[in-house]
């Protein structure tokens, strides 16, 4: 289902997955929301727990991690994975980087706010960055902390540095099995890892292979239960802009929709003003 | 040398009155050593203050203002940077401590 840039593996292009599989209108609302979606017990423990010992015991550096172990895209291969990468990025999503994240025992010493990469020229495209836990990962171990609805705030890299804590953000808390599909514009950091254990994160970066219209389950995407994720998606540390960040999601909407013609904009402005 | 040393706390509140209320804060204390831990990223869930001006009424005083934002035709519906970014300042004097 994923392609890549070099000879490691070939692309399989696939028909799909079946649609019981594929991400629902209302998680994609919600990843137009929030900038990232957060699924349970997508990987079962069997798995969790081989691709654990992988992390444990081979060694690998973090970048070859992927194409040196076969868990990892075992996990990255189940029909409840493909499809929401499917709904997000396509059939063949193409494969731009991935890492296995480990932050040490007792290391105490927080990575500064940051967005990943440089800047993003692309208007409403967007890359996924898939955080895979392997293992549970609570608070006090360190998981990543990510500030909501911040994807479509232009951030260069580090830029964002300076700011320490913000409200609403949130420590991504995750039980073995989890994968947080995030936006890759959205803020986060390292935490600290206050525990006697290694804690490891697997992130895999994806492209998208194909314009992102109408690749999730579109059924009810103009529901309420669906409209008002969208039209409720306010964060606190939005402040004076919300308003502003309300449009830009209903702009991010039309996009992924493929519908030019939906309107879920504060006060349904981009009607009022022929937008 | 002097025994004087500067903290400085960066508050962004919601809208760009000093009243308005805090949504971000950062502080970085120089009176702390190489060696001792400054703020870090995700350690507090509550500003110190709700606003600047309530920082103010404790003594620390503001250095600076943000000017506002500017608007730029076509770009009106894009956000960035947390705009109201208030930096405040406090001297310590380390004989005090």
């Amino acid at each position: 289902m994923i392609a890549y840039k070099t000879e490691i593996e070939k692309p399989k292009i696939e028909a799909g997955v079946d649609k019981k599989y594929l991400l629902t209108a209302k998680q994609m609302a919600t990843f137009v929301t929030n900038g990232f979606l957060m699924v349970e017990n997508l990987v079962p423990d069997e798995l969790n727990q081989a691709i654990n010992r992988d992390q444990r015991e081979l060694n690998i550096p973090g970048y070859r991690f992927w194409t040196e172990t076969d868990n990892i895209r075992a996990a990255f291969d189940l029909p409840q994975v493909k499809g929401i990468i499917q709904g997000l990025v396509g059939l063949n999503p193409v494969y731009d980087h991935s890492f296995l994240h480990v932050v040490k025992a007792k290391h105490l010493k927080a990575q500064n706010w940051h967005a990943d990469s440089i800047i993003d020229l692309r208007p409403l495209a967007f890359d996924i960055q898939a955080f895979y836990f392997s293992h549970d990962t609570p608070r006090e171990m360190g998981p990543t902390l990510i500030l909501p609805g911040s994807h479509l705030r232009k951030a260069n890299t580090e830029s964002i540095g300076r700011y320490k804590n913000i409200v609403g953000q949130r420590q991504l808390e995750a039980k073995a099995g989890t994968i947080v599909f995030m936006h890759h514009g959205i803020w986060h950091c390292a935490q600290p890892n206050y525990t006697d254990q290694t804690r490891y994160v697997f992130k895999l970066r994806l492209q998208p292979g194909q314009v992102q219209h109408g690749l999730f389950n579109m059924d009810g995407y103009k529901d309420p239960e669906v409209v008002q994720i969208i039209d409720k998606g306010y964060q606190e540390w939005q402040g004076n802009e919300a308003r502003i960040e309300h449009n830009m999601r209903a702009r991010l909407w039309r996009y992924v929709t493929g519908d030019d013609s939906v309107d879920v904009s504060f006060e349904r402005s981009l009607t009022r003003m022929g937008v | 040398m002097t025994r004087l040393r500067q903290q400085i706390l960066i508050l962004h509140l919601a809208v760009s009155s000093l009243e308005g209320r805090t949504v971000a804060w950062a502080f970085f204390d120089g009176t702390l050593a190489a060696d001792q831990p400054q703020m870090q990223s995700g350690d507090t869930e509550k500003p110190p203050y709700e606003s600047v001006l309530a920082a103010m009424r404790d003594g620390w005083m503001v250095i600076q203002l943000p000017t506002l934002p500017v608007y730029v035709p076509g770009h009106e519906h894009e956000s960035g940077h947390l705009p109201y970014e208030y930096v405040l300042e406090r001297k310590v004097d380390l004989d005090s401590l």
